[in-house]
């Protein structure tokens, strides 16, 4: 028999991003909150303490603040006639795991979404006409607008601390920032982070060829800040171990530097480590949950933990897998395209140019994780579709990040990868390399879905989560386009030599190198229950007292970084549910 | 801007790696005094393991030309000690069957073996291979034939990729969370060419699919065990550091951003301190 644990107001499945606003909203309202987080503690000192962080073969190459296969994973495959198989060591996407989840070693790149892309269905059908939507895509959309999702996008930016510079201020055009973003209300909270010289070499060439380079807003600080909740940030030193590392100066954007102290000030706030959810239980009506179980790796033994309100804030994949193994929401079926749980996923397409300067020291390792100028000449809103012959947008963008050399030591196109050319090659070139990229969007298909594997289970017996998915036509297309506005403008820098990785026609999804962690969608929101698993406050249109965080709610990737409109999309669940919600317990639609 | 105390790593290459104690590259304070690759008592390997890893290493990473090579940098220390490890025991990845070890590339490791298993498993089966083809086990060929036989190893693994049809990411590079830093290699070992056209013309692989991974290993743990923190055992005196001019563990360079092409002046720090 499980131990039963006293009763919460809320209880909160996860303490990453979404989990610690949750847990600071929640308090705000007094109610008692418990956050369950199934892995370790982690504070800056001693967990991101210099020297032990700057360690590449622990953290960069082994992610030893990541979510371990062993302890959970997933199955794969590319489309439903095959046999998923496990994700048995991490490669394409890495997880979070512990307190502050993915949010200790993200990058920090930091984007809104364009009004555009939270209305694409109707965008893209009241622009180009909807018989332009390849029949199996599953084109959305989001169920909120960017007007009403503006003041909580800036929530999350003044809590994060953005450095950046707008580019649309109440409609006005601001020299220095994107011109073709959605209008903001605020400037960002701090000024932009100072560039480099291939920040530079990209913005001259990027201007020379008439586009709008800018900034990238970063979630890096660039001066002494604090933020609403009174926590402190300071400025950022580029030490070049970012992302995949813990910050060891309290400069970039997470749960840690942001959240945590604040909140567990607070009285009414627990939480607990070690503390894996397994399911979230139902009363008998199936119309509410009573609470959850979780597994306490201390006592060895499972606890049923009652609650009033039960978030999950698990991160997207873990939010899918929980609703499936409770049941919440009917599971979607590729064959009949019924079903909204797992409905809807969709990743993101990226591809890159590097270019190789003979006469040039990039001094690779001065770099910050959202270091870089971008453009956004080519977004959602920029490109004619049906022209074109897809649906998408992308950033372009010159980021210097790190120059870890086992991990991010790159070398001209050709050179072996061993023996005495290698060694001659790291010699000749590390260093002198610099790269222009896309980061495209992604949509979604009636067979890109998560639902469970038949096969495979995890370490308490639980089936695993089986993800189905594979790159489309219309993706390839579009980072060719981007491929060719990219070419010309590295060609235009003039380097001895330049190399490019592009997905091409028939590429498949290629699970063993990295290319973001930003998975979206299988617990998308929306207006209309036969496509959405969750109303448009992140509520589960099925068990009302069920809301779910994250990205999942994305019903196809944005162009951008997932982050930015994750916490703005918290602020705008959390607002919903203090306003409205708590006054009166209900579907809210 | 240049600082003339200080060496750059320009400067180094025409040191070699050799030279490394005699050109005024003084450590702040000694390393640990380290035991001779050639007295070594490996943690994992067995004695003709370690003549293979010692063998195969030198031929990954040469000693002649600039830079120390993975003898130098005491890689095959590295490599011991990784293997009598977690990464080792493949502590951290899910290893529950069913298991389909030739299964499509694009879904990665899917051997029931460990890192260790691969290891051991792997080199015994090369050498039987070096034997039939050359007469001799990998260790004590000619540095011409080791070679010839790590490209046929290498395009034993490519091949094996090739069989189950398009491999992913042809053509692709691991293409990087921001999208925009050079793509990374580590990890890709099997990407290069074959480029001596050494593979016999035979369809009979060198690797069955459960040791199918064991090049990419190699190369990828030679080059960690090159690259990574002296700490773990390789990076001998932070040489390969010095040689490509990564300052290691210093992670504070905010005064450096805006110096347009001016090679940074300070040599790396390890974990533990030391200065090269
Ligand atoms: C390497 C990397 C780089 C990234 N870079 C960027 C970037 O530059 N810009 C950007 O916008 N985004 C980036 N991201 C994505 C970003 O980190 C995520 O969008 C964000 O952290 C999501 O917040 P979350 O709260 O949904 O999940 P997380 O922050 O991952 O938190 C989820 C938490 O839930 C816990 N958990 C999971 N399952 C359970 C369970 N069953 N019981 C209890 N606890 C559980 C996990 O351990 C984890 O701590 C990056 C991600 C990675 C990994
Ligand atoms: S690059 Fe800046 S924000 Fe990132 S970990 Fe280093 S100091 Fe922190």
């Amino acid at each position: 028999m499980a131990r039963q644990d006293p009763r919460k107001d809320v209880v909160i499945v996860g303490l990453g991003w979404t989990g610690a606003i949750m847990g600071m909203e929640m308090c705000e309202e007094g109610l008692e909150v418990l956050a369950l987080e199934r892995g370790p503690d982690r504070e800056t000192v001693p967990n991101f303490r210099y020297p032990e962080v700057a360690d590449e073969l622990r953290f960069g190459v082994r992610f030893d603040f990541m979510q371990r296969a062993r302890q959970s994973t997933l199955t794969i495959r590319h489309n439903t006639n095959q046999t998923a198989l496990p994700y048995r060591r991490f490669g394409s996407f890495l997880l979070g795991d512990g307190v502050g989840g993915a949010g200790i070693h993200w990058n920090g790149v930091h984007w809104r979404p364009m009004a555009e892309e939270l209305r694409l269905r109707s965008y893209v059908e009241e622009t180009f006409g909807a018989n332009i939507i390849p029949e199996d895509m599953q084109l959305q959309d989001w169920g909120v607008t960017y007007e009403e999702m503006e003041p909580f996008l800036y929530r999350f930016e003044q809590v994060a601390g953005i450095a950046g510079v707008a580019g649309n201020l109440n409609g006005e055009i601001q020299p220095g920032g994107n011109p073709f973003e959605a209008p903001r209300a605020n400037p960002f909270p701090m000024p932009p982070l100072p560039t480099t010289l291939s920040n530079r070499m990209f913005a001259e060439a990027a201007q020379a060829a008439g586009y709008h380079p800018f900034i990238k807003a970063a979630a890096n600080a660039s001066q002494a800040y604090v933020n609403p909740y009174g926590m402190q940030l300071g400025p950022c030193n580029f030490c070049g171990f970012c992302e995949r590392y813990g910050c060891l100066n309290y400069s970039k954007s997470s749960p840690q530097t942001c959240i945590l102290d604040a909140l567990k000030r607070k009285p009414n706030f627990q939480y607990r480590t070690g503390a894996e959810v397994l399911r979230v239980e139902l009363a008998e009506d199936g119309e509410t949950a009573t609470g959850v179980t979780y597994f306490d790796e201390t006592a060895q033994e499972e606890v049923f933990q009652p609650a009033d309100i039960v978030i999950l804030a698990a991160y997207q994949m873990h939010n899918v897998h929980l609703m499936l193994l409770s049941g919440i929401g009917q599971p979607y079926d590729p064959a009949t395209g019924e079903g909204v749980t797992g409905r809807n996923y969709s990743y993101q397409m990226m591809g890159s140019t590097a270019a190789y300067f003979r006469d040039i020291d990039f001094n690779p390792f001065v770099g910050a994780g959202a270091n870089g100028i971008a453009i956004d000449d080519f977004a959602i809103n920029q490109i004619d579709f049906a022209a074109e012959g897809f649906i998408g947008g992308s950033y372009i963008s010159n980021s210097q990040t790190n120059g870890q050399p086992i991990r991010s030591l790159s070398l001209p196109e050709g050179t072996k990868t061993w023996g005495a050319e290698w060694k001659r090659g790291i010699g000749e070139w590390y260093g002198r390399s610099m790269g222009v990229g896309t980061h495209g969007s992604n949509m979604a298909y009636r067979d890109t879905y998560m639902d469970l594997d038949p096969t495979y289970t995890d370490r308490h017996g639980r089936p695993l989560l089986r993800l189905t998915f594979d790159w489309k036509p219309n993706e390839i297309a579009m980072t060719q386009f981007m491929r060719q506005r990219i070419e010309p403008l590295v060609e235009s820098m003039n380097p001895t030599s330049w190399t490019s990785s592009y997905r091409e026609d028939g590429a498949s999804y290629d699970t063993t190198s990295y290319q973001t962690t930003h998975n979206v969608g299988g617990t998308v929101m929306g207006n209309d229950p036969a496509t959405s698993a969750l109303n448009r406050y992140l509520q589960s249109w099925d068990v009302h007292n069920v809301f779910v965080m994250g990205a999942g709610a994305f019903p196809q990737n944005l162009q951008y970084n997932p982050t930015g409109m994750v916490g703005g999309l918290t602020y705008w669940s959390a607002d919903a549910i203090r306003r409205d919600y708590l006054p009166n317990p209900r579907p809210l639609v | 801007m240049k600082n003339i105390l200080i060496p750059t790593r320009r400067a180094f290459l025409q040191a070699g790696a050799a030279g490394v104690a005699a050109s005024g590259f003084q450590p702040l304070w000694a390393q640990e005094p380290v035991v001779p690759l050639d007295q070594y008592q490996p943690e994992f390997l067995s004695g003709a393991e370690w003549s293979f890893i010692m063998a195969a290493t030198a031929r990954l990473i040469p000693s002649d030309g600039d830079g120390p090579g993975a003898i130098e940098a005491r890689v095959p220390v590295f490599i011991d000690r990784d293997l009598a490890g977690p990464f080792g025991q493949a502590a951290d990845w899910y290893m529950e069957g069913p298991h389909e070890p030739g299964a499509n590339p694009d879904f990665g490791y899917q051997t029931p073996l460990t890192p260790a298993e691969i290891y051991r498993g792997g080199i015994a089966r090369f050498d039987e291979w070096c034997v039939a083809e050359y007469g001799a086990a990998f260790a004590d060929l000619s540095t011409e034939s080791q070679d010839a036989a790590l490209n046929a190893l290498e395009t034993d693994a490519e091949r094996a990729e090739e069989a189950l049809g398009p491999a992913a990411g042809e053509g692709e590079q691991a293409t990087n969370e921001t999208a925009a830093s050079p793509a990374g290699q580590g990890g890709q070992g099997g990407a290069g060419g074959n480029e001596n056209g050494a593979q016999t013309q035979t369809t009979v692989r060198i690797m069955p699919d459960e040791l199918r991974d064991f090049f990419a290993l190699l190369v990828q743990n030679t080059k960690e065990g090159y690259f990574s923190d002296p700490k773990y055992g390789g990076n001998h005196q932070m040489a390969s550091w010095v040689y490509i001019g990564f300052p290691g563990a210093r992670a504070s360079f905010l005064e450096w951003v805006d110096k347009d092409n001016i090679p940074y002046p300070l040599g790396p720090v390890s974990i533990n301190g030391e200065r090269a």
